[in-house]
């Protein structure tokens, strides 16, 4: 319906063009620095004019931050961590939406409501317990601590997403396995599960991210550095090194690894799993 | 079937849903409602936490907290830092989302363009912190192309002067919060029936109009939705400011989040630091009794 062709036209169509570049170096151009600069010397990153492109491309920095064991247990820690949280999250929130989604019971509205009251609880106001918590316990500086810390804020919103998922598919299939004979336990776990994978990987990426980013509780509930997460390895770097720019850039291209490899492959649930809440 | 098994199949058919509730109802009470019941305690209690018999305190802390200048500049920090980022976050992520949504660019540019623009939430808040005191270091790139443009004369020390420091983390943030907004707006574009536009050029209705009279207004269910959830999580940022200017220069950047931080873990004051950390409950709850209010109103 729109004249294509009119002088008008073509001006918008330029102008379109233009703000989209702007944009893009908006949005691309601080990482695009990371990038570049973890391939140059220290020197260079502060050499006048900037240059663009690494004039002398060195992998020293990677070299560096590979070849520490220190480092190396940072990364150890972080996807320890990550894995375990999210394979126990998937496992009490897809219990947790199964009852949610096939059965009715007293009270389902208000937990509903409850669980999905707690994901804006600042995680700062339960810090200061779980402090006091974890200290009492004797878990200070262990993995329990902090697993225990991730699954708290992980589960509401895995329960909600799961929920979302299950409330998908029709109830023909586990009424199925009712008239057999079978339990619900025994419809869970033939019929629901194998179909409910594409709600299973995008609960997993959103718990995977949540574990990987997080850095309050990592910072004030483990002291040594053998505990230590990827975050709170990158403010370590930035303490002690005195400005070792390359090696901290290189050290968050690594950091960052994990989501955008999932992001690229699994751009779908990715986005699946951090809006799902939002948009709803 | 016989009656006492179809009784017993009933009786397990109620039981059922709180089994599989149970590890989540546990871990959710145990570890997310008793602490908060917890902080409330230590809030009223002399030396929580580090003795074993605290004595009663009253509302000591909390006037303590509302006696203190810094909570007043933190709380003012946090609103500006949050109320910048939500609408800039807001404004960025539907231009974005429009410019994306044009059919005036070719699909294959679109869904590279798409991927490039969505770049900044890849990123942890550290790293996007690290990032940005790199780019505006005295020294940095940023300093450097804005003397060549000529827009400043020298050198800015972006988070370390009280003049820059807390609109440097603010346009730090709201670089890092824009796509879910983008992401979300642009789902919401995709789902305006194409004939509301039809009919509105059959009308003779100019862009701007449609814009006004069409997408804006079916957009508004997202565009509120996401911004209690926005200035939510907003208010509670903390690594992102920790790591650029730790709160200083002079409590210049300090927000609720790195006060209260710092009253629990720096001075060990726990019992104050909880007074501060149920007020920031308090107006956590109040924007979330809102935000619920409003989906199920929806």
């Amino acid at each position: 319906m729109r004249k294509r062709n009119s002088g008008k036209d073509r001006l918008i169509t330029v102008a379109l063009h233009v703000a989209l570049a702007a944009g893009l170096f908006f949005a691309a151009f601080p990482i695009y620095w990371m990038l570049s600069s973890s391939f140059k010397s220290n020197t260079e990153i502060f050499a006048l004019p900037p240059t663009i492109l690494p004039k002398a491309f060195t992998l020293e920095a990677y070299a560096a931050i590979l070849g520490d064991p220190v480092k190396l247990r940072f990364f150890f820690n972080s996807y320890f961590l990550a894995g375990t949280v999210t394979v126990l999250t998937v496992l009490i929130a897809l219990l947790a939406a199964y009852g949610f989604s096939r059965f009715n019971f007293r009270g389902k509205g208000s937990l509903n409501t409850l669980i999905i009251s707690t994901q804006t609880i600042p995680p700062i106001t339960l810090l200061i317990p779980f402090f006091g918590l974890v200290v009492s316990y004797g878990i200070f500086d262990t993995y329990v601590a902090l697993i225990l810390t991730y699954l708290v804020f992980t589960l509401p919103y895995a329960i909600l997403l799961m929920t979302g998922y299950l409330n998908t598919l029709p109830r023909d299939l586990d009424e199925a396995v009712a008239v057999d004979g079978g339990t619900s336990w025994t419809a869970l776990w033939r019929v629901i599960v194998p179909i409910s994978l594409p709600g299973i990987v995008a609960t997993s990426v959103y718990t995977f991210l949540l574990c990987w980013n997080e850095f309050l509780f990592a910072l004030t509930l483990t002291k040594s550095t053998s505990m230590r997460t990827v975050p709170i390895g990158i403010q370590l770097l930035m303490g002690q090194h005195a400005f070792e720019w390359n090696q901290m850039m290189a050290m968050s291209v690594l950091g960052s690894l994990p989501l955008l490899v999932i992001y690229l492959v699994a751009q779908r649930y990715f986005l699946a799993g951090m809006t799902a809440g939002s948009v709803k | 079937m016989t009656r006492q098994k179809r009784s017993h199949h009933k009786l397990k058919r109620a039981v059922a849903p709180y089994l599989y509730l149970s590890p989540s109802l546990l871990i959710i009470g145990l570890l997310m409602l008793l602490p908060m019941v917890t902080v409330i305690a230590y809030s009223f209690q002399n030396s929580a936490v580090l003795r074993r018999d605290p004595s009663f305190a009253g509302l000591k802390h909390y006037q303590a907290i509302f006696d203190d200048p810094v909570f007043w500049a933190s709380l003012w920090h946090t609103l500006y830092f949050t109320c910048m980022s939500v609408i800039f976050h807001m404004t960025i992520g539907m231009v974005f989302a429009l410019m994306l949504n044009s059919d005036r660019i070719n699909p294959t540019l679109r869904s590279v363009l798409r991927v490039l623009y969505i770049l900044p939430w890849l990123f942890t808040a550290v790293i996007i912190a690290v990032i940005w005191r790199l780019l505006l270091e005295p020294n940095g790139v940023v300093n450097s192309m804005l003397m060549q443009i000529g827009i400043i004369g020298s050198k800015v020390e972006w988070f370390s002067s009280p003049q820059t420091a807390l609109h440097a983390v603010t346009f730090a943030n709201i670089w890092a919060g824009y796509p879910l907004f983008m992401v979300s707006l642009l789902a919401g574009l995709q789902g305006i029936p194409k004939d509301f536009y039809e009919a509105a050029d059959i009308d003779g209705a100019k862009a701007y109009q449609k814009l006004i009279f069409i997408t804006i207004p079916q957009l508004m269910p997202i565009i509120i939705s996401i911004s209690l959830l926005d200035f939510i999580w907003t208010m509670q940022v903390f690594p992102l400011i920790w790591i650029t200017t730790g709160g200083g220069p002079i409590y210049s950047t300090e927000v609720l989040s790195t006060y209260t931080y710092k009253l629990a873990f720096s001075s060990y004051n726990l019992s104050q630091a909880s007074a501060s950390a149920v007020v920031i409950l308090l107006i956590s709850l109040g924007l979330t009794l809102f935000y619920i209010r409003y989906q199920k109103a929806r």
